[in-house]
């Protein structure tokens, strides 16, 4: 019971190993004058990331591999389970390690890694990162400094029955959320929506909560955090967020059952008929559309950017991008490793095996990927206009409070005011304490 | 019995059928050859259960190290903060600890009730000779065999909104929400997976009463009812209360099916290893420490007060002058044999 909080090590006065790296950096910003920051070293090194499903790690890695072989990459797979991972990454971290090089970090982590310094600082001009779609690679800054390269985004599409929405004579999918509702009020009159309900995302209390709830403030305006970490929940614009989603469960337009809902239960849900509208990934859009019988409407959905309140709503972001561990070895290695991995080539062979959201503004547009992958177009919209979500290295603890907030929120156990007003309290503690 | 052939055999022969007399005291050879023959095993228990506890309580005066608000670095030492940890816990965390500990009580005494009354309903259907007994026993263990997290993960499909346990009772109840249906599925899978547990020591306790007791009782005319309250459960207890104390003691630092069933952070069945769990997955070694000292204590407590006033016979002695009284003639009437 106990060692499961015990330190492998003791941080106290343990010399840090990058130091080179961190006289380099200074204060935020600082880092173009004086030294850069030196990586060195060449032979093996490691790449770890979380369970790969596909298979299509270790090819990338054979084609890495047989280009180097004196600086062969190994892949270390971590379990499936995000926290899990984390908390890996974590310890390696800790112990200062050397077992670990190159890392695969959850988008949302980038903050906390980089200011435990437990990932080192990215020379930016060695990356193209012009060549990347801009809010992507917001997500691997910390401070205005590059911790992760982005390897793979994620962003949320509404998904749409466009059947249905013919047959109530509706041309376009809903871009607003009273939009939405007009239209789900349509659908609902034809005699095949019987017991349909209209709209639902991830609700259960968990990241996915923290997810739909940014989208929502987003959409209507507002931030749930500036850049500098400062929360700004309690405006008018996030309780307009947030009272989309709490008024949805009150009228029905989202299903009560939705609260329990993570992205395999809404995708059940609309896959099997009992929703007009679904918040999801893209790694839904082949499952949904395997014609196998597993799926009842695999023609007849198509994906839209997500509604907001005056217009087209925004995303967060997901995904995953690539850090080099601070107390790594052979970093010249794991540089030109990063370069490799995050290149467009492997992008497009990694997009040619299983669905995801490229970095590359180029692929997007790439007429074989979008036949493969019909909703690309949407998504780079749904990218376009999101907004990270909080970048602040206590992540963790901005999460649950949130999850614990909007969760209270939408199960009517408190109203959405006092619910922003407690969350603003909490996460201003929260940034002040610390 | 075998074991009277080694030493116990001539010693035992030698002594006189009169009143048992002390063991001779050990010399002070015997006695260091007896502490190496014991070192390995406290050397083990040193590096495992003693050094870990003492760290965690060294942990456990430590703060979190703050945000250099200039580099936007985290520092890098942790500062010492003495009790601070503690008296977060029962100062500003306070109303989290305390819904924490008594989810974690409320849960350890309704599951250890329930599986206890199952348990010992099981061991008694397994007792008895019938057809297919092999199968009825292997089949009722079948949950304990299966990992927690498996059966979280099972139970929360049949838990889902559109699962199982809904279509049976026909009701509409999202069980993973928060509120006491939350606490309710808790307690069922966690019922369903560790009575068979308590089923089976009580059942190898059950193989030990002699036939000829209960034979007696009958011809005394005692129903079944008399046999099970005045011969069954005093000569099960030994047994009953290791099993009831284990399960109390694993129930104290429940985690892994409220953490999987129902979710992380809900305010329902939020155990006290949760809490220290999710202290420690954001990295903060010393509250997480903290939590983790101050769930060993309760459980060290509650495990005293089980072997203080219940007697709990979980060292396999009833305390050194009793066992040599139980032990030795014994020992000479099969010798005598």
């Amino acid at each position: 019971m106990k060692s499961r909080t015990i330190r492998a090590l003791q941080s106290g006065g343990a010399a840090f190993v990058g130091l080179a790296a961190l006289a380099a950096c200074g204060p935020a910003g600082a880092a173009k004058a004086g030294g850069r920051p030196t990586f060195e070293g060449r032979g093996p090194i490691t790449y770890v990331a979380g369970k790969d499903a596909s298979g299509s790690v270790q090819e990338m890695l054979d084609r890495w591999n047989e280009r180097h072989p004196s600086e062969k990459v190994t892949f270390v797979q971590l379990p499936t389970d995000p926290d899990a991972q984390r908390q890996q990454m974590i310890q390696n971290a800790q112990t200062k390690s050397d077992a670990y090089t190159v890392l695969a970090l959850d988008a949302v982590w980038t903050s906390e890694f980089a200011a435990h310094r437990w990932i080192d600082r990215l020379p930016e001009d060695r990356y193209p990162l012009s060549q990347m779609l801009k809010p992507i690679v917001e997500t691997g800054k910390y401070r205005g400094g590059l911790y992760a390269l982005p390897f793979s985004s994620d962003g949320g599409m509404l998904y749409y029955r466009t059947d249905l929405l013919k047959k109530a004579r509706i041309g376009q999918p809903p871009a607003t959320w009273a939009e939405m509702k007009a239209d789900c009020a349509k659908v609902k009159k034809l005699p095949e929506a019987r017991g349909m309900s209209c709209y639902a995302g991830q609700f259960q209390k968990y990241e996915g909560l923290t997810v739909n709830f940014a989208e929502a403030v987003n959409s209507a305006g507002g931030v749930v955090t500036d850049a500098k970490g400062t929360p700004h929940v309690e405006t008018p614009q996030a309780k307009r967020g947030l009272d989309f989603l709490v008024n949805s469960f009150k009228d029905g337009t989202i299903p009560k059952d939705a609260v329990t809902y993570q992205e395999e239960d809404g995708r059940r849900a609309f896959q099997t008929g009992k929703l007009i509208f679904l918040r999801n990934w893209p790694y839904a859009y082949p499952l949904m559309a395997k014609k196998d019988g597993s799926s009842k409407v695999a023609d007849r959905f198509r994906t839209a950017p997500l509604p907001g309140l005056d217009g087209p709503g925004a995303s967060s972001l997901g995904g995953h991008n690539l850090a080099l561990s601070a107390s790594a070895e052979n970093k010249a290695t794991a540089i030109d490793f990063m370069k490799f991995l995050s290149s467009q080539e492997i992008q497009r062979f990694t997009l040619s095996r299983a669905p995801g959201a490229p970095t590359y503004e180029a692929l997007y547009k790439d007429p074989k990927l979008i036949k493969q992958y019909p909703y690309l177009p949407t998504l780079k919209q749904s990218i376009l206009h999101a907004v990270p979500r909080p970048r602040v290295f206590q992540y963790g603890d901005v999460t649950a409070a949130i999850q614990q907030q909007v969760y209270a929120a939408i199960t009517g156990s408190t109203s959405s005011a006092q619910a922003l007003k407690d969350l603003q309290q909490t996460l201003r503690q929260q940034s002040a304490g610390e | 019995m075998v074991t009277t052939q080694n030493q116990a055999a001539p010693r035992a022969l030698a002594l006189p059928a009169k009143p048992p007399r002390r063991r001779p005291r050990a010399t002070s050879g015997t006695g260091r050859l007896a502490a190496l023959l014991v070192s390995p095993t406290l050397l083990v228990l040193v590096v495992v259960v003693l050094y870990p506890t003492l760290v965690a309580l060294k942990d456990s005066l430590y703060g979190t190290p703050g945000l250099n608000p200039k580099t936007g670095f985290v520092n890098d030492t942790d500062p010492f903060v003495g009790l601070q940890n503690y008296g977060a816990i029962f100062g500003a965390a306070g109303a989290r600890f305390w819904n924490a500990f008594w989810n974690t009580t409320f849960l350890t005494v309704t599951t250890v009730a329930l599986e206890t009354v199952i348990g010992i309903a099981m061991a008694l259907i397994m007792h008895r000779a019938f057809q297919g007994r092999a199968l009825v026993r292997a089949s009722i263990l079948v949950p304990w065999a299966i990992p927690t997290a498996v059966s979280g993960l099972l139970w929360r499909w049949i838990f889902n909104s559109n699962g199982v346990a809904n279509a049976l009772t026909g009701q509409h109840i999202l069980w993973t929400t928060e509120g006491f249906h939350a606490k309710l599925a808790v307690i069922i899978a966690d019922v369903w997976k560790t009575a068979p547990f308590i089923g089976l020591l009580v059942l190898a306790g059950l193989q030990v009463i002699s036939k000829e007791v209960y034979e007696a009782a009958r011809i005394d005319g005692a129903g079944a009812l008399r046999q099970f309250w005045n011969i069954t459960l005093p000569l099960v207890k030994p047994a009953l209360l290791v099993a009831v104390l284990f399960r109390t003691l694993d129930a104290l630092r429940m985690f892994d099916l409220p953490y999987i069933l129902i979710g992380a952070k809900k305010t329902s069945v939020e155990t006290l290893s949760m809490l220290a769990q999710d202290q420690a997955a954001n990295v903060r070694f010393g509250p997480a420490a903290a939590y983790a000292v101050i769930l060993f204590v309760y459980v060290f407590l509650i495990a005293l007060a089980f072997v203080r006033l219940l007697g709990a016979d979980v060292l396999g002695d009833d305390g050194p002058a009793r066992t040599r009284r139980w032990w030795l003639p014994r020992r000479r009437t099969e010798v005598a044999a």
